[in-house]
């Protein structure tokens, strides 16, 4: 049996004295390209905080590459993150965004530094943008920019949040093949949170799918089928866009 | 069970050079890879013949097929017939992701700017911010203006909240910088005034100098740091997250609501702490005046009553209070024309500091020529 990349085992998440969701467990697989689905206020960002050790659990546990939850004030971070804005940093421009963790993390000698992230610009699309600043670029383009700083250090696995969100719908799709590229061609293992439906059946393998009221994930699976088979109501109206009933 | 990396340069005269690598290539040892293969490649001389044989690799990641690629690139732009040949399944896949397939393009550099270009820049945006101030002080009027006629879209409830924290919550520091500069102009001027006996004329040079000019500069000073840095990053975060424009779309004027009660709140507590400021600095005076010098209290107040006229005490609250709107203008200015994000606002909160602080030295210079060819 294959052992999972990421293991989260009866997981609570919130804020201060809120609880987002109680008793979460699920697997995510090398190669997955895993969407966390739900309506907003469910807890997928908070789920995603949780995921790549933000926020420590207090009840449950996740586990990545058999490894628990990862110190990130100590050694190289086993992962890769978007964050929804990108949050490049506006001080630096964009290759010194994208050369920082290579510098901190790597030997390399600045001129092979300068070529990775020359490489992964061009990976990402932004080829010549490496001396302009963050204010310089438009959304899509910052967030293609934080995904090449999320790739900088070769991660097996890389944690996106809300990828296409506020971006017209070209962009979207092009992020989307860059998502599908990065996965196949780099082995990338991705695990995205997204209300977009369009992004969800074109990329991703498997989900899970939060839910407010229950505080419980209310299905699990392959998006394409969950579409056509499921029986829960919540799951059908959330696939085929319809309103709540009343 | 895979092979470690490893990389040969071949070196027989039938065979064509090529660099051979092998096993599986790891970026977490690219480094070393790096800095031996672009020694070998420094002697690859034009119109040489070099490939890079991938045929005996396992694996490969994203990060050292870059460098790979990087190196096939840098020696084709110095005119060697070079390619990536020999790879298979996923490192071919690799290889075309990371386009070691195409010709390379050559990048154009970016040269840096001339001095005499960069003056001339940094020349015309000192101007063209200068501009932009005096521009937004004629909306800042146009809002008075349309304010008289409409009174209630004026945001005054924000008022005592501002003055509080403008002017109650600087009260302390005001205080301490002030006496401290009464004490200090004390000290040195005993030191001189000693030697001719003219020791009670300190609370005249204490006096005079605090009342005109020190109080109220120093006041302004103090106020810029605290509370123009505070307009500015307020309002600059405002503006970066569209919440001036929400403003906008709701009705709200900018000016009206959040600008002229800053502004007004400025120029209501100013004066009151440079009134503060020539008593506190007085008494610091005093205090050098009394321990240094054996005057008595009533001889130095005295002294300093006869030095004072009302002018120069009302010059010095006239000056604070042009010093207010000139605070609250630039900062507020500052804070509307930000972009960008976080980056963006401490820029703009930087310069408005610095800008703030010209201009009250500047508008301190013009009042002193005035009153001095007034006779004020």
């Amino acid at each position: 049996m294959i052992d999972p990349l990421i293991e989260v085992t009866d997981l609570t998440i919130g804020y201060d004295d809120v609880v987002l969701q109680e008793k979460a467990s699920f697997e995510v697989f090398e190669g997955d390209v895993f969407a966390i689905l739900g309506g907003s206020g469910c807890g997928k960002s908070t789920l995603l905080r949780y995921l790549v050790g933000l926020e420590e659990a207090r009840i449950g546990e996740i586990r990545i590459a058999g490894v628990g939850r990862p110190n990130l004030e100590v050694g190289r971070p086993p992962f890769g993150v978007m964050f929804q804005s990108g949050a490049l940093f506006g001080s630096m421009t964009v290759g010194e965004n994208i050369g920082l963790a290579l510098e901190q993390w790597t030997d390399l000698p600045h001129d092979a530094i300068a070529a990775v992230v020359l490489a992964k610009l061009r990976l990402v699309g932004l080829q010549g943008t490496e001396d302009k600043f963050p204010s310089e670029i438009s959304g899509g383009m910052k967030k293609r920019a934080a995904i090449a700083r999320a790739l900088a250090l070769e991660p097996s696995l890389i944690f996106l949040d809300e990828p296409s969100a506020g971006l017209d719908p070209v962009s979207a799709v092009e992020l989307d093949e860059l998502i599908l590229t990065m996965n196949r061609g780099l082995n990338l293992t991705v695990v995205i949170v997204t209300h977009e439906l369009a992004s969800i059946f074109k990329i991703a393998t498997r989900c899970i799918m939060l839910d407010k009221a229950s505080k419980s994930i209310i299905a699990r699976g392959d998006p394409k089928e969950l579409r056509e088979t499921s029986d829960d109501v919540r799951v059908r109206a959330f696939f085929n866009r319809l309103a709540k009933e009343s | 069970m895979s092979r470690p990396s490893r990389f040969e340069v071949s070196t027989s005269p039938s065979a064509r050079p090529e660099l051979i690598l092998e096993g599986e290539l790891k970026f977490s040892e690219a480094a070393l890879l790096w800095t031996n293969i672009s020694k070998r490649l420094e002697s690859v001389e034009r119109n040489e013949t070099f490939h890079f044989d991938l045929s005996n690799v396992e694996s490969i990641d994203g990060g050292t097929m870059a460098l790979i690629v990087h190196l096939r690139n840098e020696l084709k732009l110095r005119g060697v017939r070079s390619d990536i040949v020999g790879a298979q399944g996923t490192v071919q896949e690799l290889v075309h992701l990371y386009h070691g397939d195409e010709n390379p393009i050559r990048r154009k550099r970016r040269r840096p700017k001339k001095s005499l270009d960069e003056i001339g820049e940094r020349t015309i945006a000192f101007f063209g911010a200068v501009r932009e101030v005096f521009g937004f002080f004629g909306d800042m009027i146009l809002a008075v203006v349309g304010l008289l006629r409409e009174p209630r879209t004026a945001n005054w409830k924000e008022v005592p909240y501002l003055m509080e924290r403008t002017g109650a919550d600087a009260v302390p520091i005001v205080v301490l910088i002030n006496f401290l500069v009464g004490f200090v102009m004390a000290f040195q001027g005993a030191v001189q005034l000693k030697q001719f006996g003219a020791n009670i004329f300190v609370a005249d040079l204490v006096g005079l100098s605090v009342t005109r000019e020190l109080g109220p500069l120093m006041t302004a000073i103090i106020v810029c740091g605290r509370s123009g840095a505070s307009f500015a990053a307020e309002l600059g975060t405002m503006k970066v997250s569209e919440e001036i424009d929400a403003l906008r779309t709701m009705g709200f004027g900018p000016m009206r609501y959040l600008v002229l009660p800053r502004a007004l709140a400025l120029m209501l507590v100013l004066p009151m702490l440079t009134l503060l400021a020539d008593v506190v600095a007085i008494v610091g005076g005093l205090v050098v005046g009394i321990v240094s010098l054996d005057l008595s209290i009533s001889a130095y107040l005295s002294e300093t009553r006869q030095a004072l006229s009302v002018w120069d005490v009302f010059s010095g609250v006239l000056k604070s209070v042009v010093f207010a709107l000139a605070i609250s203008l630039i900062s507020c200015q500052q804070g509307f024309a930000t972009t960008g994000g976080a980056e963006g606002v401490g820029r703009r909160t930087t310069s408005s500091v610095v800008a703030i602080l010209f201009a009250l030295i500047l508008i301190d210079a013009a009042f002193t020529v005035f009153f001095f060819f007034f006779g004020l």
